[in-house]
């Protein structure tokens, strides 16, 4: 396949960017869309330019590094699919493709289509975890959870953290991703004694990171490759507004 | 940099964003965070909601004739007495609906602000957006309605700009206003928009208040529907009828 | 005295032969108590002095994640490092099938023991016993700590925990979350450091790379690391420094590890007087998806789980092209089921591994340039119906219908072994301390317990007992035991290492030439898997041996870095660590060259047995491989093993 891509290009933070066109021949549609963008690079480097910089670790989908804007969706058009582990037989011989960064305030362009996500981790680090002072669990059969809240604790827990969420929302919101983590950790015995202070200590985080508030809008559940349902984000709620009725 | 086993080092410094000015009361929470502001939203658009639910259905009367609507109008004054004074429950529920419309377009404006700053530069190839026409529809929307809603002030409450403007004579105020095409045009626009701003309005309030959940998604969502074609219907048919000269 | 060794006819000195070493950290007497008696002796730092303490902490996958965590949590400062933009993204995230532990919940007949008994028998004998006795203990400990923190383990409608089986064993002992065990357990470490670094226990320096290692006073005092992002140098001081840098698979350039994966860390340290260990055995994979062209930079694990279920075939008449639903029955070859009756497709790796190789280079392989062997459900689906492997299984076939574009419920997958784990790493005590004192190795990156092979789902295990339970008490007994004075970053040992890495990078974006990092990458990882992969012999090995000096040299000569050092510069990062595996290779290659024995993951052609199995030579060859570095030829000090409680044998799957 022979095609267009047009992909933002920024030096850096204070560098103001834009959009750059590179033609791309022979690209074999069982690339995957990473394994395209080295081809570009390789090219790049020989012909003396710098080459497109890009966030990537597992390729397989898990780790959450990967993610950019592909055509104006996050992770590209396949549903439930992180960017490395898109292929290009989505797309077709000729077609022009748009590559742009995630786009928040909460998380500014590193480089090129590199974006700092640290905000995430501050909202984890908030109350994102279960207090248990390694060494001091009791042992794991003593608190048997019920298959059904098992499985939907996993459900959230699926969420790989990549932010495809906040890049889709008009809002640049994090509720998805921030709601997850909630959902995940309240609905677990384990995670009871915590409830209250870690759902309010993590929304007041990711108020304190400026990402937006939702409006409900629902971008974000449609470009999350682990599908996190906006059901988790109604949960978000309850357990906020729960928690301020008690202390 | 260096450590001797008598000399006490300082902890290492937290690199997260802590902000001292965290209030610490529940309200003062609640009130500071976008998910409390959007449960205000919630609660005075539901306050709204069902004012204008009962209002709708008072404004159907007009369909009685005038005598039996002219009644209901001095009627809402009079509701209470005499427990209550005289206008003593309208100017309750006016003040309830002050509080509630200003409450929920302060938090509107304050969270507008925030998401638009939030995401400060576009794609510059167009998001194809699934679902999120509902976001500018109901900032717009909110817009025109709060427009709206100062003009039908003035033509209705305080009669300042209603060509018959006769205390007391609702019906004819009405008929008057809506024998112009251009007042009976907005009137149908402010209509649909409402519905519009209540059929996503309402979905959204029940997700915001967390009473949403995976179960009860698809009657939420016939819920909003049959709240927005029935309001909004139910609004539009008396300048329709007026415009048709059913009602005369 | 050092002898100097050549090879055969005409073989030139590859290493030189140093004094043998012996683990003297270890404790001796009954097995079963050796942890608890080394715990006890060890000495301990007053709780209110644990905050004059500095550790830093490189890595923040499983073991380096539970042992920040653990460190902050006991009161230390903890300086912690990773190159990926958080420490969720570790590697560790992409581990798929499951944990081992004792927990013996299903009556099966497990135990510490058994777990004991099938590592030490799994890694060929080649592991030491007492590490693995006490690996087996803390398994236990591992699973209640992670389902305290939310892990989401496989649960079953009683509400207990779900297990089962994996490569190997006869018990079913594997924990498990769905395909994505590695993911919940990272996430439960991360949120534990997490909360950590919140606290300011911990100073976390995500995308900042380990560039050397500082030694003053012959002990561990710190790290140079480069921030990835102002490409800013800087030299960090503590009391002691702890590795947790995974391993070193991408040296094959093709492997199922992230593509991050590196050598940097531990080659720097081996460097700075690290003994390096066993760097040959590496694990190979049974169960990747195949490759599907030149442009291919990583390839894509399967989870061995689908082995408990899926039946491996290839056509019986070779070069049959057919598709496979056209092949009847009669006409198939279940050759695990056929060759291993008792274990049939849940053989360890690297039998299963040879096992394909064999179908494949008799010409009885499948798919694309004939590189692959069925994974067929088709009889799952049957027994279990399609909504039970889906459940099971789910996200692994959506994965390979995703990267191949074809749907595993209705063809078999095809499938090809692949490096996957590397068993070699930095020579450790019992302690987990390296050959230089105050430098600790835990995870993946140190010569684990796993000897010359390693069971499935025993990594994660590993992982989490060296850096949540084994790491901190040993790491306090070294500072509570040792006077350290103090130092200062003016000190001339910081300042030379910090003006060595400026000048090495300096260097890579001097040359300008005509080549990119990824081609040299490229080239020395079909070099070493063509010579040092599924089977090695000694005129392969002798070939790559000339070659990748070559390579190397070329490398200095002609490869292209465009940038410039004081910014985000991924093709600098790369070319650095390229660098080091141009170096790491020739050890891995002479260490597979010296090991003229075939054992678990290193197979040597010329070592096996009359039906093609892997013949061990316990004779010569019963200890574990630590190298030296000395800048010519690498120093081999021995570290004999000694077997008391599992005894010497031959392994037999059949
Ligand atoms: C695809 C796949 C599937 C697997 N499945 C299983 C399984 O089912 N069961 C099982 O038991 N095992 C499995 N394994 C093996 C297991 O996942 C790994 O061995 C284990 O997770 C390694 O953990 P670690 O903490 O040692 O290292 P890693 O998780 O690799 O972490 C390394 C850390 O070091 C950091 N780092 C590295 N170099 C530097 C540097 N120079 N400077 C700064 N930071 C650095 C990285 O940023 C990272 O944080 C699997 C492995 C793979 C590849
Ligand atoms: C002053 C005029 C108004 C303005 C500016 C306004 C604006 C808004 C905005 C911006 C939203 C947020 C949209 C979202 O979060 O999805 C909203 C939500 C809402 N509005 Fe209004 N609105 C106005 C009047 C009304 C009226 C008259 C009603 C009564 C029917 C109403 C009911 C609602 C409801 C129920 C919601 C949903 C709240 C939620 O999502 O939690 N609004 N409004
Ligand atoms: C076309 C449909 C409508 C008609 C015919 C209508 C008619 C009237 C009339 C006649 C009054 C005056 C009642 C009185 O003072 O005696 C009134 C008051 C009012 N209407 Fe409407 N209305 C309509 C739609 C709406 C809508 C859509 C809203 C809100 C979004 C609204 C909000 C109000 C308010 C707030 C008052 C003032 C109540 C008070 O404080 O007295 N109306 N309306
Ligand atoms: S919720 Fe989904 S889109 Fe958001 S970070 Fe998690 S996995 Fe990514
Ligand atoms: S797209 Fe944004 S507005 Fe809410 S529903 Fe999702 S966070
Ligand atoms: S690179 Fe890890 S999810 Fe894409």
């Amino acid at each position: 396949m022979n095609l267009t891509l047009r992909i933002w290009r920024q030096r850096g933070p204070e560098d103001r960017g834009a959009m750059v066109t590179y033609e791309l021949a022979d690209v074999s549609p069982d690339m995957s869309f990473l394994e395209m963008l080295d081809v570009l690079n390789e090219r790049l480097i020989l012909e003396g330019e710098d080459p497109v910089a890009f966030d990537h670790d597992c390729r397989e989908g898990i780790c959450g590094m990967c993610g950019v804007v592909i055509n104006g969706q996050a992770h590209g058009p396949r549903d439930r699919t992180t960017t490395c582990q898109l292929h290009m037989r989505e797309f077709t011989d000729g077609e022009t493709i748009d590559i742009e960064p995630w786009r928040a305030a909460a998380f500014p362009v590193v480089r090129d289509l590199v974006v700092d996500r640290s905000g995430f981790d501050r909202i984890i680090g908030s109350g994102g975890y279960i207090s248990v002072v390694t060494g001091s669990a009791p042992e794991a059969h003593a608190t048997p959870v019920p298959k059904d809240i098992a499985d939907a604790a996993f459900d959230n827990a699926t969420c790989i953290g990549c932010g495809a969420c906040v890049a889709a929302c008009p809002n640049g919101s994090a509720m998805l991703f921030t709601s997850a983590k909630v959902t995940h950790l309240n609905l677990l015995p384990q995670g009871a004694p915590e409830r209250e202070t870690r759902v309010r200590d993590m929304v007041a985080t990711m108020d304190d990171e400026g990402f937006g508030g939702c409006t409900n809008t629902g971008e974000c559940t449609v470009a999350c490759p682990k599908g996190i349902p906006l059901t988790s984000i109604g949960n978000l709620n309850r357990e906020y507004l729960r928690s301020l009725t008690r202390r | 940099m260096s450590w001797t086993d008598e000399e006490v080092v300082p902890r290492v410094r937290s690199v997260a964003v802590t902000n001292d000015a965290r209030p610490t009361s529940p309200v003062g929470i609640f009130w500071r965070s976008t998910i409390g502001k959007k449960a205000v939203m919630a609660v005075t658009g539901g306050v709204m909601l069902l004012y204008l639910l009962v209002h709708m259905l008072g404004n159907l009367k007009i369909f009685y004739g005038r005598e039996s609507f002219d009644e209901y109008a001095h009627w809402l004054r009079t509701i209470g007495v005499p427990a209550l004074h005289g206008a003593w429950f309208l100017w309750i529920m006016r003040a309830l609906l002050l509080v509630a419309i200003v409450l929920h377009a302060t938090t509107a404006y304050q969270l507008s602000r925030r998401d638009l700053k939030a995401r400060p530069q576009k794609y510059a190839h167009r998001q194809r957006l699934e679902a999120s026409y509902a976001v500018n529809t109901m900032r717009y929307g909110g817009i025109i309605i709060a427009l709206f809603v100062i003009y039908h002030l003035l033509d209705f409450t305080t009669l300042t700009v209603n060509r018959h403007g006769v205390e007391g004579a609702a019906y004819d105020n009405i008929v008057s206003s809506f024998s112009v095409w251009w007042v009976t045009l907005f009137y149908i626009i402010a209509m649909l928009a409402l519905g519009l701003h209540i059929h996503h309005g309402f979905w959204s309030a029940a997700r915001t208040l967390g009473v949403h959940s995976a179960a009860r998604e698809k009657n939420l969502k016939i819920a909003a529907t049959v709240l927005a074609v029935l309001i909004s219907a139910g609004f539009v048919t008396v300048p329709i009828a007026v415009l048709a000269g059913l009602v005369d | 005295m050092p002898e100097t060794t050549s090879l055969g006819s005409g073989g030139s000195a590859y290493w030189t032969v140093g004094d043998d070493i012996a683990d003297t950290a270890a404790p001796d007497g009954p097995i079963e108590t050796r942890w608890d008696r080394r715990k006890f002796s060890a000495k301990l730092v007053n709780p209110a002095n644990r905050r004059k303490h500095t550790v830093i902490v490189v890595g923040t996958g499983l073991a380096g994640g539970a042992a920040g965590a653990t460190l902050a949590e006991q009161g230390y400062n903890v300086i912690q490092f990773c190159f990926q933009d958080s420490p969720r993204r570790a590697h560790s995230i992409a581990a798929q099938g499951g944990i081992n532990a004792a927990k013996n919940y299903r009556n099966d007949g497990d135990s510490v023991y058994r777990l004991f008994y099938d590592t030490v028998k799994g890694g060929d004998f080649r592991a030491r016993e007492s590490n693995v006795y006490r690996l087996a203990q803390i398994s236990t400990q591992i699973i209640d700590q992670c389902v305290a923190q939310g892990v989401p383990f496989a649960r079953e409608y009683s509400g207990l925990l779900d297990t089962r089986s994996f490569g190997g064993v006869q018990v079913q002992r594997t924990f498990y979350a769905r395909g994505q065990t590695g993911q919940q357990l990272l996430i439960g470490a991360y949120q534990a450091l997490s909360r950590q670094i919140d606290a300011g226990n911990v100073e976390i320096h995500p995308r900042t790379e380990m560039l050397d290692l500082i030694v003053i006073d012959g002990r561990a005092r710190g790290i140079v690391a480069r921030d990835l992002v102002t490409g800013k140098i800087t030299p960090y001081l503590a009391d002691a420094v702890v590795l947790a840098t995974g391993g070193y698979g991408n040296v094959f350039f093709l492997s199922t590890n992230a593509k991050g994966s590196n050598t940097t860390a531990t080659w720097r340290a081996h460097r700075r007087g690290a003994h390096f260990a066993n760097p040959c055995y590496t694990q190979i994979h049974p169960t990747c998806i195949p490759r599907s062209g030149e442009y291919q930079g990583k390839l894509t694990l399967m989870s061995e789980s689908l082995r408990n279920d899926g039946r491996i075939w290839v056509p019986k008449t070779k070069g049959d092209t057919r598709s496979p639903d056209q092949i009847p029955e009669a006409e198939r070859d279940y050759y695990l089921e056929r060759i291993y009756p008792a274990f049939g497709n849940l053989v360890p790796r690297d039998i299963a591994s040879r096992a394909a190789k064999y179908q494949c280079d008799d010409g009885r392989g499948v798919g694309p340039g004939g590189l692959g062997v069925y994974l067929d459900f088709a009889d799952a689906i049957k027994r279990m119906g399609e909504d039970k492997v889906r459940e099971k299984y789910g996200n692994l076939f959506e994965m390979y219908d995703r990267i191949t574009g074809e749907d595993p419920y209705k063809v078999p997958m095809r499938i090809y072994p692949a490096v996957h784990y590397t068993m070699g790493g930095l020579w450790v005590d019992y302690d987990l301390q390296s050959s230089i004192p105050g430098m600790f190795v835990i995870g993946e990156a140190n010569f684990s317990d796993h000897g010359a092979n390693r069971l499935g789902a025993s990594a994660l295990m590993q992982g989490l007992a060296d850096g949540y339970f084994v790491l901190p008490p040993m790491l306090g007994n070294y500072i509570a035991s040792t006077k350290l004075g103090s130092v200062s970053l003016d000190d001339p040992a910081v300042t030379s290492v910090v003006g060595e890495v400026t000048g090495r990078l300096g260097r890579l974006l001097e040359i300008n030439g005509d080549r990119t990092p990824d081609s040299f990458h490229r080239e020395l990882g079909e070099l070493i898997w063509d010579e040092c992969g599924m089977g090695r012999t000694e005129a392969g090995l002798r070939k790559a041996l000339a070659r990748i000096p070559e390579l190397r040299e070329e490398f200095w000569r002609r490869v292209k870095v465009p940038g410039d050092s004081g910014e985000l510069n991924q093709s600098l990062e790369k070319a650095n660590r390229i660098a080091d595996f141009l170096e790491f290779g020739e050890l891995l290659c002479i260490d597979a060259l010296h090991r003229a024995e075939s054992c678990g993951g290193h197979f040597r052609e010329e070592s096996q047995t009359p039906d093609g199995e892997a013949l061990r030579d316990d004779e010569h060859f019963a200890y574990a491989a630590a190298w030296e570095y000395t800048g010519g030829a690498p120093v081999l000090h021995r570290e004999p093993l000694q077997f008391d409680y599992v005894h010497l044998a031959q392994r037999n799957y059949s």
